[in-house]
């Protein structure tokens, strides 16, 4: 039986499994809701939650310390998409007054083995990465906004997210409550 | 392991998502997530694997190898009547290992199990097996999965 384990790659199977199980609530959604707008409503809230409960994993992992800039901020993203989905954007395009941008993706795992019907094309099928960081920025007082310009399953060369810092969150209020 | 939290976090919000988009409260649409996720990830796992010879061996593939690779452990027992009925056993299964145990939990547990009754129930018929998966949790974090092979 051990001979049989040795021929599957853990992390491989790991990725793949995370792959399709987001495919299916994808594609579960899509039968849920009429149109693509609202699933995409549905996955940043997802990816939102996910943010938040994520950073205090990575916050213990890392012990890293408050970031004192947008750049820093930048630097710690990056890394955790490294921890997290194996993958390592690029940070580019800053915008003049440093308050704004772009992660750059080569591959994207969640969209592995997707192709979009034409009839969707206005569906963000990761957008549950832009809620997660999102969420994960919240949680540690800072408000961004968090859109895709490009994505690879449009048809464009790279993905791309542009991270836009908002403000500073003075008080802390409950986060999940409505 | 830090994919494992990643994974965890995006099952707790799956089950989320379909008890509150699901106004009976039934676990219908969890289950089925997790079937279509296991029909396809088996035929990726078991490209490179030779075919099994029976039904046994194939369950036990799941106990081991799918199990390993899923829930990082191999399950504790598997047990067979030898006419179609297999017990899984697993003492601390994975998406119930972060609940406290006690009694009060108890009734919550069915969300927490149903992704992966799909998910074995999916991964059995992609390998030709007909399949009734049902689980049973008597103490959080132990479950037993009964799986019952419809053969007809």
């Amino acid at each position: 039986m051990s001979r049989q384990a040795s021929r599957l790659d853990a992390k491989k199977v790991n990725s793949e499994f995370l792959t399709l199980t987001y495919g299916a609530l994808v594609t579960q959604m899509l039968r849920d809701f009429e149109n693509a707008e609202d699933v995409n409503k549905q996955l940043e809230r997802i990816g939102y939650n996910m943010g938040m409960r994520l950073i205090e994993d990575f916050l213990a992992r890392t012990s890293a310390p408050r970031c004192l800039e947008m750049r820093e901020t930048a630097d710690r993203i990056q890394q955790a998409f490294r921890i997290y989905l194996n993958i390592q954007p690029t940070i580019s395009n800053w915008s003049p007054a440093s308050d704004e941008f772009s992660l750059v993706f080569d591959s994207n795992p969640l969209t592995e083995f997707v192709e979009l019907p034409p009839d969707l094309t206005n569906l963000r099928y990761s957008a549950i990465l832009s809620g997660c960081i999102r969420g994960a920025l919240e949680m540690v007082q800072l408000e961004v906004q968090c859109w895709f310009v490009q994505d690879q399953l449009k048809g464009d060369n790279v993905t791309e997210l542009r991270v836009k810092f908002v403000r500073r969150l003075e008080e802390v209020i409950p986060a999940g409550e409505d | 392991m830090s994919e494992e939290i990643l994974f965890d976090c995006l099952h707790a919000e799956i089950v989320n998502y379909c008890l509150d988009s699901n106004k009976e409260h039934d676990l219908a649409t969890l289950e089925y997530i997790g079937f279509t996720t296991g029909y396809r990830l088996i035929e990726r796992l078991t490209r490179e694997v030779s075919r099994f010879k029976d039904e046994l061996e194939t369950m036990k593939f799941i106990c081991t190898d799918f199990w390993m690779l899923i829930y990082k452990k191999q399950v504790d027992n598997l047990r067979t009547n030898n006419h179609g009925m297999y017990v899984v056993q697993d003492k601390a299964f994975r998406f119930l290992t972060r609940i406290s145990p006690g009694t009060k939990q108890l009734e919550h547990a069915p969300k927490f199990v149903a992704f992966t009754c799909g998910l074995v129930r999916g991964a059995l018929s992609n390998l030709g097996i007909n399949s009734t998966v049902t689980a049973e949790v008597q103490s959080i974090p132990a479950c037993k999965f009964h799986i019952e092979v419809n053969r007809n």
